[in-house]
Formats: structure tokens, C-alpha cells, sequence
């Protein structure tokens, strides 16, 4: 009897139970964040008239999803899969390059001793507050000049750099890649880039994917930049061309042979599914990335 | 030997760093020159383009274009961000605490947002706000009383700052979540059977650890209130006559490159945001924290 009477107060102690009150009042906020996501779904389902007729959270007449995602894909020449294909791009090649370069320049600023290394390091941390929305109308002037604006060299060159990721990977190197491990492999008379590219990278690869996902959103999501420097819709990102489309339907009913609206709803739906589906599969990675390693000193 | 290992291992450290060095020389370094530069120069009518020093600068102080939007900007910036903060920070604890049920629900629902483009967000809240055939209608009949127009100039701001704290309020969590994580758990089991209780535990332990995120947060929320853009200029379009073209600092640089041509002083404007955003995110931590600090 007083067994398990201790037994379950230790257990209250180290493990507290769950609160039905304090769920219920994060279930609020969850609800929050998810209900205009719901509203976006259901909306995609309906067309044009419904949206206007049924119940925001509810489905309407008819289930046009599959008729709004084929309008979506071929209005306009299929210029949504032109968006679709760009905003890949420069997603991939912007972040993954930001993330290669962030993940050198970190592993170096953290393992190596190197004249100006104090320099180097107070410059990045300093340059992660210069935000990078300011220096949009200025790039575009400068690269106006240089002649590749409208070009998706404009959109990309600026997207490798990325501050804030070498930040985090310097964090997250000083931690994963113990120097006992470096020094044994130099003894044993492996070249610098070996114990890169065989130790050291494995090491790193969770602060690596959680720099990789960060980059990513803000390339996937980036809009002031290609607002600014792209003006040919052919290079348009998703966000650039869901923004124009909205401006289509805003300025009426006139708009090509469909009603457009129902194209804004579900490019929107789906321009965010691949980002969300990333972190859902990568979850388990940048999580323990961003506990190890994101938010130490 | 050893000389020569290491002389080496500086070279491989240059050699690792140097992309970054290039990417961050055009990505940041060239841009910000350029603008200093051309901030500089004005187009006059005769003469074309001359030397003007600092005419530029002086003119943006006096601005009254100028002033709205940054008055705006720092008005958001002292309710929303707070707001956004405590939110997430009620939400980590919450999730760290072990009281909840499902707590992965929580933890990736709450986070969701933060992977839809800012874009996106502002166009569905757009779409939501409206009585045509969003939500704000449906929940004023629920209510039995008509919501005020949030598109309109008087609900405008708010109306932003949801979009916002929308988007990022998981985002701020998952960074308190992860610093709350970080502390070892031995740490909580010393202080129990030092007979501390659960509030001196939040101000002992859980708080000093969270100083460094709070400080990441704040950072990054400066920057976002100062530089905001996407949100006020995709509900342009739905309220043209609320959200002018100087309503936020960033969009009246825009506005001056792009629809006046004043190449010159909308680049002395951007330089001068970004150095009041400096500022301000410099201030700010050291009011979060003394002893550490990103700058």
C-alpha cells in the first residue's frame, strides 16, 4: 500500500500529470494556427460561386478540388508550373549553396585558430542584423548596373549568403565535432578535407539539415527580392505570381475565360504544401539540430 | 613538421571560409557600398548627376512621408512583438512542461504556419477578413453583431499584426522550445531536492537559459518590424485607401525607387532604415541581456 503510495508521488514529481485545462487551452491556440489553414483547404475545394455562397469552414456544392487544380496548372500557358519550377530552383540551388557555404565558413570559424578569425567572427554576427529586405533596393541598383538584373542569377547570388546559418553552424560545430576526434585523425596522417569531408561532415549533418530547412523557407518564401529584381513573369517565383494573380482578381470578373479567384486559393494551397511536408519528414533532424546547437552561445 | 601542419590548417581554414566570404561580399558587402554611394549623389535637373553629401539624409529626417511609416513601424513593433513573445513563451513552457496531452500535436501544429510564405499568409488572412465570403462575417453573425471593417485604416495595423504573429508565433516557440530542452534535467532534480519549488525553478533555472533565445527572438523580430513589407503591400491590393504607398518605411523606399525613380534618395532612405533597424536591435539587447549579446 505505501509502496505504490510513494511509488506515484515520485512518479507526480519527476513526470507532473497531464492537465485536461491546460491542454484544452493550448488546443485554443493550436486552433488558431490551424483554422485559416482548414479555411484554406475547404476554400480550394469550391468554385468560383460557392466560395461566395457556402460556409467559410464547411464544403459547398460540388467538389471542384481536382477541376481548381488543373485550371490552376494550365491558365495562362501553365505559367503556375513555370513558377512552381522556379521557385524550385532558386530554392534549391540558394539554399542548398547557403547551406554548403554556411557549414564550411562555420566548421572553420569553430575549429580552427586562424589570424582574424576574432575579425571574421564579429562581422557575421554583426551582418545578421542588417536585414536582408534592406538591401533589396540596393541590389537591385547595383545589379542593374552590372546588368544581371531579370536575370535568376539576381534572385540567386544574393540568397548564398546566409549569416544567420553560419551562425548557428559555428554554434552547432564547437559542440558536435570534438577536437580529441580531429586530433587523432591527424595523427593518424589524414588531410585536412579528409576529415571534413569523412568525420566531420556526419557530425554535423543535423545542424547542417536544420540550416539547410531555414534557408530554404526564406528562399522558398523570399517576395521583395524577385518583386524587385525580376520584372519577365516567365522567372517569377510562386510568391511573385500568386501576388499578381491576386491583383487580377481583385480587379474584377473580367479576367480570362475563368473566374481567377478560386486559381489564388489553390496555387496558395498548393505552394505550401512541399515546405510543410519537408519539415514534417525532416522533423525528427532539425529539431535535435536546433536544441543542440541553435540557441547556445 | 609541426610548423608546417599548421600553417597548413590555417591555408585549409581560409580555403573553408573563403565562399562565404565571397557570398557575403555580394550578397551584403557590394549592396550596402552601392546604396552608401549613391545615397551621396542627386539627380539635379541641370548638371545631372552631382555630389551632394549628406542633402539626402537631411531630407529624409525632415520627411513627413518618412516619419508616418517608421512612427507606424515602432508602434507595431511595441505591441506585436511583445504579444507574439509572450505567446510563444507561454507555448514552449506549456510543451516543456510535460502536462500536455499530445504534446507533438502542439509542438509541429503551432509550427506549421511559419512554412507558409508570408505572401500566402496575407492573402488568405486577406480573403479572411473580409465579409464577402471569408470568416469575419460568419463569425460576426455567430455573434450576433456586425465586426468591424478589418480592412478599414482604424483596424489596418491589427490587422497586420495577426497575419504576423500568425505566422511566427511557432516559430519563437520552437526556439524557447529548444532552449528549454537544452537544460540538463539533472539540473531540475538538484534544485527539487534543494526543496525548490515550480515558480523557483521557472526564475532559477528555466529563465536564465532562455535569456540567449529570447535574445535570437528579439533580434529577429526587430528586423522584422522594421523592415515589414509582404503583409502591408499584399493587402494593398484589398484596401488601397488604407495601406498607402509610404505605409511602412520599406514601402516607401519601394515606392520612391520604383514608381518615382529617385534612385538616389530612396537609397538614402533604405540606408537609413536599415541603420535606425540596427539601432534599435542593438538597444533592445541590451535591455534583454548584459552579458551576452549578438553585436
Amino acid at each position: 500500500m505505501t509502496g505504490t503510495a510513494t511509488a506515484r508521488r515520485r512518479r507526480r514529481r519527476h513526470r507532473p500529470g497531464r492537465s485536461a485545462a491546460l491542454t484544452v487551452a493550448m488546443g485554443l491556440m493550436l486552433a488558431y494556427t490551424l483554422v485559416p489553414l482548414v479555411w484554406l483547404a475547404i476554400s480550394a475545394t469550391k468554385s468560383n460561386q460557392t466560395l461566395f455562397d457556402s460556409h467559410g469552414l464547411w464544403f459547398g456544392d460540388g467538389f471542384h478540388l481536382f477541376d481548381n487544380i488543373r485550371d490552376v496548372f494550365t491558365y495562362d500557358d501553365g505559367i503556375y508550373l513555370r513558377w512552381f519550377g522556379n521557385t524550385l530552383l532558386y530554392s534549391v540551388v540558394g539554399a542548398g549553396g547557403a547551406s554548403v557555404i554556411a557549414t564550411m565558413g562555420g566548421y572553420a570559424l569553430a575549429k580552427y585558430e586562424f589570424a582574424g578569425r576574432r575579425a571574421l567572427s564579429a562581422l557575421v554576427i554583426g551582418a545578421i542584423s542588417i536585414p536582408a529586405t534592406a538591401l533589396a533596393v540596393p541590389t537591385y541598383l547595383l545589379f542593374s548596373d552590372m546588368g544581371i538584373v531579370n536575370t535568376p542569377w539576381a534572385v540567386l547570388l544574393p540568397s548564398l549568403a546566409s549569416p544567420f546559418g553560419l551562425y548557428l553552424m559555428r554554434v552547432y560545430a564547437a559542440d558536435a565535432v570534438p577536437d580529441a576526434m580531429l586530433e587523432a585523425a591527424r595523427i593518424d596522417g589524414a588531410g585536412e578535407l579528409r576529415i571534413f569531408a569523412t568525420i566531420s561532415l556526419r557530425l554535423l549533418a543535423p545542424g547542417f539539415v536544420t540550416v539547410l530547412l531555414f534557408a530554404l523557407v526564406s528562399t522558398w518564401n523570399n517576395y521583395f527580392l524577385p518583386l524587385i529584381v525580376l520584372n519577365d513573369p516567365e522567372l517569377f517565383p510562386l510568391t511573385v505570381g500568386l501576388r499578381q494573380w491576386d491583383s487580377l482578381a481583385q480587379g474584377g470578373s473580367g479576367a480570362g475565360a475563368i473566374p481567377i479567384l478560386p486559381l489564388v486559393i489553390t496555387g496558395s494551397l498548393l505552394a505550401i504544401v512541399p515546405l510543410v511536408v519537408a519539415f514534417l519528414f525532416l522533423q525528427r533532424y532539425w529539431q535535435s539540430g536546433l536544441a543542440a546547437g541553435g540557441v547556445k552561445q | 613538421m609541426r610548423r608546417r601542419g599548421a600553417v597548413q590548417r590555417n591555408l585549409t581554414a581560409y580555403a573553408f571560409f573563403l565562399p562565404f566570404l565571397g557570398a557575403f561580399g555580394i550578397g551584403v558587402v557590394a549592396p550596402l557600398v552601392y546604396s552608401v554611394n549613391l545615397s551621396l549623389y542627386q539627380e539635379r535637373m541641370i548638371g545631372g548627376k552631382v555630389f551632394s553629401g549628406l542633402d539626402n539624409y537631411a531630407k529624409a529626417f525632415q520627411d513627413g512621408l518618412f516619419h508616418a511609416g517608421l512612427g507606424r513601424v515602432a508602434v507595431f513593433f511595441a505591441i506585436q512583438v511583445p504579444l507574439m513573445l509572450g505567446l510563444a513563451l507561454l507555448a514552449a513552457l506549456a510543451i516543456d512542461s510535460g502536462r500536455l496531452h499530445a504534446p507533438g500535436l502542439f509542438r509541429i501544429g503551432i509550427f506549421v504556419p511559419y512554412a507558409v510564405p508570408g505572401v500566402v499568409a496575407a492573402l488568405m488572412w486577406g480573403y479572411l477578413y473580409g465579409d464577402r465570403f471569408g470568416l469575419a462575417g460568419e463569425v460576426g453573425d455567430l455573434l450576433h453583431t456586425e465586426l468591424p471593417d478589418l480592412l478599414s485604416g482604424s483596424w489596418m495595423l491589427a490587422s497586420i499584426g495577426n497575419i504576423v504573429t500568425w505566422s511566427y508565433v511557432g516559430y519563437n516557440m520552437l526556439i524557447f522550445y529548444a532552449a528549454l530542452r537544452s537544460i540538463p534535467r539533472e539540473l531540475y532534480e538538484a534544485a527539487e531536492v534543494d526543496g525548490a519549488g515550480a515558480v523557483r525553478k521557472a526564475f532559477s533555472i528555466k529563465l536564465p537559459a532562455l535569456r540567449p533565445a529570447l535574445l535570437l527572438a528579439t533580434t529577429f523580430s526587430v528586423i522584422g518590424s522594421f523592415q515589414l513589407f509582404n503583409e502591408p503591400s499584399v493587402l494593398q491590393a484589398l484596401a488601397p485607401a488604407a495601406v498607402t504607398t509610404n505605409y511602412t518605411p520599406n514601402m516607401y523606399a519601394y515606392s520612391l525607387a520604383f514608381d518615382g525613380r529617385q534612385f538616389n534618395y530612396s537609397a538614402a532612405v533604405a540606408v537609413l532604415l536599415g541603420l535606425v533597424t540596427v539601432i534599435v536591435a542593438y538597444v533592445v539587447q541590451l535591455a534583454t541581456a548584459r552579458r551576452e549579446r549578438l553585436l
